[in-house]
């Protein structure tokens, strides 16, 4: 019942974001990174958003040419994770408005932040939108 | 598009975006390493912003997949920074560059304590942040009580509590003793009052994770979960910002169900009412819409309260209506709910009476089972896999055959295991299952183990109708081109044995047969060749007359063979060619092997020579009974020592091996490393090549006899850790220590479902259990701790024969630092007290092989009911007689206040009623027992004890059927007498022979082997 990693991958392979609630040995991430990337790229869009991974599965949603992969437990609900995807690409989008790749690599690091503000200890930790944008709002002004 | 607001940085990211090619990447990052490590080395003249740029710099760095092995402690620093800026920069990019198990963490406990226990609330969201997300025990040890107070605060924002719950549950995961057990289940019931919903979602998050530990501590959470879910459901004063495409929070909702799945029961009419008309409402009032996220979010929470269904067993009404949806939703072309649809019918198939409703969705099924989609098929094929009885198992198996050869590679070896599961556990008849596995090697020979085909020379052998018709299909499948090696070992041995018997037909001439074997030779490895030999030896006896053509060319070959390589080859070409030479007078040499016995009772006996340590026994036990069992299904078993398994392998190979050690030859035989066989029957007895010939076509382990088996069982009765079911291997003390005792914990999961059964330096195994009524499912998680993977890693579960068990595949090498979870179904077919093992070994520099008992006890079955005096009295009287009602004066009792006796019994799943009996020194209980042969059953339980001696006490047991009466009278008087939560002797880990306080035992010694086994039998 918990996320154990949540990736932003492009279609090339390249990590956009990583963020792991489970610890992992560098190696292992990198080795986590390219077979997440391997095995959610080429399914066909037909296809369901779930794939197993080792004794896991992998929630994935694609957005243009990004992929947005969650790995939870095998008996975890799978389209309560699906939509949670959903949730946070439709978050960065209010955020950057209209967000887009290019957002997302420049502004990496407001990405963990607002992650951080959407899911914790692999949980998930708000679902109002205007909770977090507001709370986004304050943090800005700090900066 | 924004920019990152520093300028270097953004600078940085597009230089490394223009990099042409990856090597120039390298270059330019290389580059930036460099800088930033040079100005790291001399901090003075760095200012705040330039150090918080470089930091993110480097997390960019470490993004790309480079490694930095610099300036972690400038990232971490930067938590003690006092401006929001630089702080938040420190908290970030520690969080995700550390791990909980990085030292660095320790310098900043102090900066992270003084934030969470600040005035700043930005520091404190901060601080609490990174702990949730990092967790470790440092933190755990010395922040917890911090955080606990900040969850509870009334002064605080909800925006701090959400993060103190999570903060909380991270550190709980870590070390369950963060929260204190009694006081804060009351907490837990308050703080589910909460109205803002973002702390409620992760107030819930906890609670589920709360309750899968320890669901008794938290009944008093359970009508607040119903009351909110309720809420939910029906849309009441839920804020619109909460609400998802028009869904009050959908994730609040699955949560909500989620820990509600934790409860075994809902006891209360008036809640579980409530909770029926919300499921109700979700089952009926979910439809299916345009859009997508409002569907998929609608269908999380129908999918959820459909397991909340199947877990609490509801009325047949209410199953059916499941059953009806999951089937709309097998049949869906939509994937995501289609596979859904597949996942959760096969949870369904644990529910009784339902599975004849599933078996009509089989032609639907099936097509999934072809779906282009890997993630559906798999679905499909598990769903199939479960669905198979004697009924369907026909045609289930031939689609899962005619599949396996359009298979991807991935899922063959899958296949191909369950196919041959299926068809030996449900075979309609002994010629199909001889096809089925003859397609399967033909198919997938490579996942075809030898244990599968020894079986199937087994079966032949003892079927004398099936003969002719094996050995016509062997010889169909030998004369294909590109034959598999395990194809021409099965082919061989039944063509040898049987294929005189059709020598009239057409093609079935010796020499036919013979010619069309001896094209494969050439291609084949040492072992199948000595079956081919042997082979070629039978098919020369049987020809009658005899064809001196043939015969000169077989003679041919043994010669040839004489100077093989292989002593074993040499060997047998040498007796073959001196034996066949004496031409009929060594005819019954070659005769048919004769029927393999169907029972051996050597081992038996052995365990009952021998006090050996529970595990173990049961182990030798439960083998011995597999061997004749029809539902046998193992890939090589291996026994503790590293003998030959006394599985069928060791049934097919000599049946009168173990009979008569003292025979000269055949110890000098094995000493060669060749097998022997003793012809059973008396003609042969005095012939020295009797005794050397024989079928030597399936092969074992060389140099097995049974007599290693004794010293595992001498040798666990003298290791000190006997009792700790722990079995030595290959006869030399085992290196691998287990870390705690072994029998403390087996003790602690019979009183719930889910910790550690067995640890030691490079595996832990863990379990987590859940109970449905007569149907039991464990996961094992085995998780590897070493940074270099395990290997020839294999499980075999040893049920008692009142357990149905079944094990999911058990991956044959555990992956560094992974861990994997293998199910495992169990089904009650009865009521008994013996206990099921795990036979687990991995290898990681030395075999290791540890024999464990499964807690599947009988208390997993019971279900607590509470009744009224009006409830009891009247059944109390009806099983007033024995041998429905025992009664028994039990002595050496541990001395227990009756509250302590309460709590003891209720561990074990008896319910106590407090207000039926008045005299206040007895307690009764009450509860349901769940088996496939009693179904539901009540049992009823009276404790009379003495206030005087508080070491005795009478125990009256009741229930409708004789076995559980004794049995779970037997079982109460276990926990009785040893008290499993006493914290017992110091740890036996490095201390010298400790005795094992014997239980006192009352009554029919019952923990006497002997007497074990024999109740077994």
């Amino acid at each position: 019942m918990q996320i154990r990693f949540i990736l932003l991958q492009n279609r090339q392979g390249k990590t956009r974001l990583a963020k792991y609630y489970v610890p992992f040995e560098e190696s292992e991430k990198h080795r986590v990174e390219y077979e997440v990337h391997r095995l959610v790229v080429n399914r066909d869009p037909k296809f369901t958003n779930f794939v197993e991974f080792r004794t896991h599965k992998v929630i994935y949603r694609r957005y243009a040419g990004l992929f947005f992969s969650m790995c939870v437990d095998i008996t975890d609900n799978e389209l309560a994770y699906l939509e949670c995807i959903h949730l946070f690409v439709e978050i960065l989008d209010h955020f950057f408005s209209n967000v887009c790749e290019l957002d997302l690599v420049f502004n990496f690091h407001k990405v963990y932040l607002i992650l951080d503000e959407f899911i914790l200890a692999g949980e998930l930790q708000e679902t109002s939108k205007k909770a977090i944008i507001e709370r986004l709002g304050e943090l800005e002004k700090l900066e | 598009m924004a920019l990152s607001g520093m300028r270097g940085l953004s600078v940085f990211i597009s230089d490394v975006r223009n990099c042409p090619n990856k090597e120039q990447e390298r270059l330019r990052v290389d580059k930036e390493l460099g800088h930033i490590r040079t100005r790291f080395m001399n901090e003075r003249g760095l200012t705040p912003y330039e150090k918080k740029k470089y930091v993110w710099k480097m997390l960019y760095i470490y993004m790309l997949g480079y490694d930095v092995d610099f300036g972690h402690n400038e990232a971490v620093s930067l938590i003690s920074a006092p401006k929001y800026p630089e702080k938040q920069v420190g908290y970030i990019v520690t969080a995700c560059l550390l791990n909980e198990n990085h030292d660095f963490l320790r310098m900043v406990i102090n900066a992270v304590r003084n934030d969470i226990i600040g005035r700043n609330e930005t520091f404190q969201c901060l601080a609490l942040t990174m702990v949730a997300n990092i967790g470790g025990r440092d933190f755990s040890e010395s922040l917890s009580m911090d955080v606990q107070k900040l969850l509870i605060s009334s002064s605080c924002r909800p925006l701090v509590r959400k993060k103190a719950a999570l903060c909380l549950l991270r550190l709980y995961r870590k070390n369950p003793d963060v929260v204190n057990i009694d006081g804060w289940s009351d907490r837990m019931a308050q703080l589910l009052d909460e109205r803002d919903l973002g702390v409620l979602t992760s107030v819930m998050s906890m609670l589920v994770a709360l309750v899968s530990n320890n669901v008794d501590a938290y009944w008093n959470c359970l009508p607040k979960c119903v009351k909110i879910l309720e809420r939910l459901a029906r849309n009441h004063d839920i804020p619109q910002e909460y609400t998802y495409y028009g869904i009050p929070s959908p994730w609040l909702q699955v949560k909500t169900m989620r820990a509600l799945q934790y409860f075994p029961t809902i006891e209360d009419p008036n809640t579980r009412r409530s909770l029926f008309e919300v499921l109700q409402r979700i089952l009926m009032g979910t439809d299916v819409v345009k859009n997508v996220n409002k569907n998929n979010a609608s269908h999380a929470v129908l999918f959820e309260a459909l397991a909340l269904v199947m877990h609490l067993d509801a009325e047949k009404e209410m199953m059916s209506q499941c059953v009806a949806l999951l089937g709309k939703f097998i049949a869906v072309r939509e994937p995501n709910i289609r596979y859904l649809g597949l996942e959760n019918m096969t949870r369904m198939l644990l529910v009784t009476d339902v599975q004849d409703i599933i078996k009509r969705h089989q032609a639907q099924i099936i097509i999934s089972l072809k779906d282009p989609d890997i993630s559906i098929r798999r679905r499909a094929l598990d769903l199939l896999y479960g669905m198979c009885d004697v009924t369907n198992a026909k045609d289930i198996v031939e689609e899962l055959l005619q599949y396996l050869s359009a298979a991807d590679f991935a899922m063959r070896e899958e296949l191909a295991l369950k196919a041959a599961i299926l068809a030996e556990k449900f075979a309609p008849d002994l010629s199909w299952y001889v096809d089925v596995i003859l397609q399967l090697i033909d198919k997938a020979g490579d996942f075809v183990s030898d244990d599968i085909w020894y079986r199937v020379v087994q079966f032949v052998s003892n079927n004398e109708d099936l003969q002719p018709y094996a050995a016509e299909k062997a010889r169909d499948y030998i004369d294909k081109p590109a034959v598999h090696e395990t194809m021409v070992k099965v082919s061989a041995y039944i063509l040898g044995e049987y294929s005189h018997l059709l020598a009239r037909r057409p093609g079935f001439s010796p020499k036919e047969i013979f010619s069309i074997l001896h094209e494969k030779l050439p291609t084949v490895k040492t072992d199948t060749i000595a079956i081919l030999l042997t082979t070629y030896a039978k098919i020369l006896m049987h020809t009658q007359p005899p064809d001196p053509e043939l015969q000169d060319h077989i003679w041919a070959i043994f010669n040839k063979y004489e100077s093989f390589i292989d002593v074993e080859i040499q060997q047998r070409a040498a007796e073959y060619f001196a034996l066949s030479k004496r031409g009929a007078r060594s005819m019954d040499v070659f005769d048919e092997m004769p029927k393999f016995p169907e029972r051996q009772f050597a081992l038996l006996n052995k365990a009952e020579d021998k006090e050996i340590d529970t595990a173990e026994q049961s182990a030798i036990k439960l083998r011995t009974q597999q061997q004749t069992s029809n539902s046998l299904v193992v890939t090589d078993q291996r026994p503790a020592n590293g003998s030959h398994p006394p599985s069928q392998l060791s049934l097919v190979r000599m049946p009168s091996q173990n009979m008569d050690p003292s025979l000269g030859d055949q110890e000098t035989t094995q000493a060669n490393g060749i097998l022997t066989k003793v012809d059973p029957q008396p003609a042969q007895s005095g012939d020295v090549l009797g005794d050397l010939l024989g079928t030597l076509a399936i092969e074992g382990p060389p140099g097995a006899s049974m007599q290693p088996e004794q010293n595992s069982g001498l040798e666990a009765t003298a290791s000190p850790i006997g009792d700790l079911a722990l079995a030595p291997l290959d006869g030399q003390p085992n290196s691998v220590q287990p870390i705690g005792n072994i029998a403390e914990r087996f003790n602690a999961l019979c009183l719930k479902d889910s910790g550690v059964l067995y640890e030691d330096p490079h595996i832990q195994i863990g379990i987590k259990a859940e109970w449905r009524a007569h149907h039991g499912r464990f996961v094992l998680f085995l998780g590897n701790k070493n940074t270099s993977p395990l290997v020839s890693v294999r499980a075999l579960i040893l049920p008692p024969s009142h357990l149905r068990m079944e094990l999911s595949l058990v991956p044959e090498t555990i992956p560094p630092r992974a861990q994997v979870q293998c199910p495992l179904e169990v089904v009650n077919l009865r009521p008994s007290r013996d206990l099921a093992v795990l036979d687990f070994s991995y290898k990681f520099g030395i075999m290791v092989n540890v024999k464990l008992r499964l807690p599947a006890v009988l208390n997993k079955f019971l279900r607590p009911i509470s009744m009224t005096a009006e409830e009891f009295f009247p059944q109390w009287r009806t099983l007033a007689e024995p041998p429905l009602r025992l009664q028994e004066v039990v002595r050496g009792v541990k001395p227990l206040s009756i509250p302590e006796m309460a709590h003891l019994l209720n561990g074990i799943h008896l319910g106590v009623n407090l207000d039926i009996d008045q005299n206040k020194n007895n307690l009764v209980a009450s509860s349901t027992f769940f088996s496939e042969s009693t179904r539901a059953m009540l049992c009823l339980i009276r404790v009379e004890t003495d206030p005087s001696d508080r070491t005795q006490l009478r125990l009256t047991v009741s229930s409708g059927d004789p076995t559980l009466t004794f049995e779970l009278k037997e079982f109460i008087k276990e926990h009785l007498i040893i008290f499993p939560t006493a914290p017992s002797a110091p740890s036996h880990a490095h201390a010298p022979p400790v005795v094992q306080p014997q239980p006192p035992v009352v009554g029919a010694g019952s923990t006497d082997p002997g007497a074990l086994l024999a109740g077994l039998l």
